[in-house]
């Protein structure tokens, strides 16, 4: 769906400084090579399969289903893959990229600490040196990944400037980039920041609706009539959306993060608060002021607590493709533990708030219905938040 | 000729920056006047911004103590209408594409106007975005400044052509910040942009000493400063319109001593 110069529709595009201009142009051009290539598909392919565990499996959820009493419930098993979450889909393809590109060193920026666990480790298989920024704040919530990441040989920079979460870790992400190009990829976790990044992403990504609907098709015989994915940036609610763009009869619902509610300051929902503008490389939604400040959000989740989202999926909101809905605090820990009763899964608390909706939507749609949830990460990671947030005196 | 070129027609300029609303407005006001009268020959006035990503720390934690202050976009006009009743030298504000797109892009450009600034520079919208910030720029008087950096070696030709006002040399990679040492060859730079345009260029980021200065301008026609004076606005607050003054004198004396 992007057009000339990365815009989908009126959003997208390169705002970024003259200094990392050559950079991304770089990229792009080395993007358009490599991708066509018929090699690098076959590498990052075997990459997927034999590295990260791909295809990652579409389980009927039997006991939701009856339980829920209406549409059937399929999800899929993103958080079964190596590492735990959705990102490795992207960090290795483009680690492939940037090896391909010459490069030594990654950096990233990470929220829940998924993404910088996940570049951590291609940089680990890859022999490359890696750096990830996260929000002071997220290494507080996040402890056990900042280690995983330490573990996988990557340094960790906790990020103390402005709220210290996702948006200033990807702020200095941005800033070490221009300090240091040469030798240094920026591996962007999700379908946000100037082109070619959103592009490339959701192409990685795409990987997780490509086999839902071989998967669907294979069990149902049909297509689902619902796709579900949590959205923070968004890169596993396009990847789940992606293949299934051109059929209108598969609604696409993300979930966005509404904090303590869309009606009170203590929100991440950008779709629902937030307006056009102008930030971190791209023209989309964001949440901010009056004045254009962007706004300091907040989530139970690290990884969805982003005050924008990815530029695909403003356009997809603008046409009315996709719908996005905004899910609690409260409701993501109802279904996080929900899951855990029902089905024996221990979803991550991003992928929670897809759950919740799901629990919502699913009621309401007919028995031959098929509704599917993308499990974008697995909950190992924020059982000791949520025991906290529940009152239990629980820590790392 | 643009309203700029006057910034260039007294020696080697010197350019200082200062975050407005830091520590407050009153003194912003008070600088502003005390550097043009200390021989600033342009003064960038940065409109605070939530997430400057073009900036060292220096001046991000001037962008949160000019909002935490309570500057806004409004509040930083009035001082510009203010201060052209009786200050002449150029001005130009700085900030970021999101300030001046949620203000109405248009409409921010009519105030620059008729408040009396000369021009806009947009560290976040590079030469492929500059068609939605430009028509509105030109309309109202204001020159779109471009950037060239020490990366930008096959853009050079395509920006410096197009550019208005004064070329922005971007002296280093990386942010905004003080720097021991540049080792740019910024005389290679400048002569690469002086094939295709004959509009000034000054340079930017790093520069602190009178040294630097120096050498930067002699390479130049001029230098821009930023940092180090948000240093001296941050250690002094509302008692630092003295110590810019003689910070800008000195600054100024530097530039134009090769």
């Amino acid at each position: 769906m992007a057009g000339r110069a990365g815009r989908f529709g009126i959003h997208g595009g390169q705002y970024i400084p003259e200094t990392l201009m050559n950079a991304v142009i770089e990229l792009e051009q080395a993007y358009s090579r490599w991708r066509a290539a018929p090699g690098f598909q076959a590498e990052l392919t075997a990459l997927f399969n034999d590295y990260a565990g791909r295809p990652s499996r579409l389980y009927f959820a039997g006991k939701m289903t009856r339980d829920l009493g209406g549409a059937k419930i399929y999800l899929k098993r993103e958080d079964l893959n190596h590492t735990g979450a959705h990102k490795i889909n992207n960090v290795l393809g483009q680690a492939l990229l940037a090896r391909k590109m010459g490069k030594t060193r990654l950096i990233a920026e990470t929220g829940a600490g998924q993404h910088g666990v996940a570049t951590a480790t291609a940089a680990a298989l890859m022999d490359m040196e890696c750096v990830v920024f996260m929000g002071k704040e997220d290494t507080i919530r996040q402890a056990l990944n900042v280690y995983r990441m330490r573990l996988l040989g990557a340094e960790v920079v906790p990020v103390t400037e402005g709220t210290g979460t996702l948006k200033d870790a990807c702020s200095a992400a941005f800033r070490e980039w221009t300090r240091r190009i040469d030798d240094t990829h920026y591996c962007l976790g999700s379908v946000m920041g100037p082109h070619p990044f959103p592009t490339m992403v959701r192409d990685f990504q795409a990987v997780i609706s490509r086999e839902i609907r071989a998967q669907i098709l294979e069990k149902e015989g049909r297509l689902p009539d619902a796709a579900l994915a949590c959205v923070g940036g968004g890169s596993n609610a396009i990847g789940s959306f992606h293949h299934f763009l051109p059929d209108s009869s598969v609604r696409l619902i993300g979930c966005e993060a509404a904090g303590r509610g869309v009606d009170t300051p203590d929100t991440a929902a950008t779709i629902a608060t937030g307006k056009l503008g102008i930030f971190h490389g791209m023209k989309s939604y964001f949440c901010q002021d009056e004045y254009g400040q962007i706004a300091p959000v907040y989530s139970i989740s690290a990884g969805l607590d982003y005050p924008g989202i990815g530029p695909e999926h403003a356009i997809l909101h603008d046409t009315g493709r996709a719908e996005y809905v905004a899910v609690t605090d409260e409701e993501a820990v109802d279904a996080f533990e929900y899951l855990a009763r029902t089905e024996g899964i221990i979803p991550a608390i991003e992928s929670a708030h897809a759950v919740a909706c799901a629990k919502k939507l699913a009621p309401t749609m007919g028995k031959d219905q098929i509704l599917v949830v993308t499990l974008s990460g697995r909950g190992d990671k924020d059982c000791a938040a949520i025991a906290r947030y529940r009152g239990e005196d629980l820590h790392e | 000729m643009s309203n700029l070129a006057q910034a260039f027609a007294n020696g080697k300029a010197f350019i200082p920056f200062l975050t407005c609303g830091d520590p407050d407005l009153e003194t912003t006001e008070a600088a502003v006047r005390a550097m043009a009268r200390a021989g600033a020959d342009l003064i960038e006035l940065g409109i605070p911004f939530s997430d400057p990503t073009a900036e060292g720390p220096v001046i991000q934690a001037a962008n949160q103590r000019a909002l935490s202050a309570g500057a806004t976009t409004d509040k930083i006009f009035e001082m510009v209408r203010r201060l052209r009743r009786d200050v002449t030298v150029p001005l130009v504000f700085m900030t970021y594409a999101n300030v001046v797109f949620s203000y109405g892009t248009q409409r921010f450009c009519a105030a620059c106007g008729e408040i009396g600034a000369d021009g806009l520079i947009l560290p976040d919208v590079p030469y492929e975005e500059k068609g939605e910030f430009e028509p509105a720029c030109r309309r109202h008087g204001l020159d779109l400044i471009s950037m060239i950096a020490p990366t930008s070696e096959l853009r050079i030709a395509t920006i410096a052509k197009e550019a208005r006002g004064f070329l922005y040399v971007v002296s280093s990679l990386g942010v905004t910040g003080v720097r021991g040492t540049i080792t740019t060859d910024i005389g290679a730079m400048v002569g690469k942009i002086r094939k295709h345009t004959q509009i000034p260029c000054a340079v930017g980021f790093g520069i602190s000493s009178p040294e630097q200065a120096a050498r930067m301008a002699a390479l130049s026609d001029g230098a821009i400063v930023g940092s180090a004076i948000v240093k001296l606005m941050e250690q002094y607050a509302t008692q630092a319109v003295p110590h810019v003054a003689e910070y800008v004198r000195t600054m100024k004396q530097a530039v134009n001593s090769r």
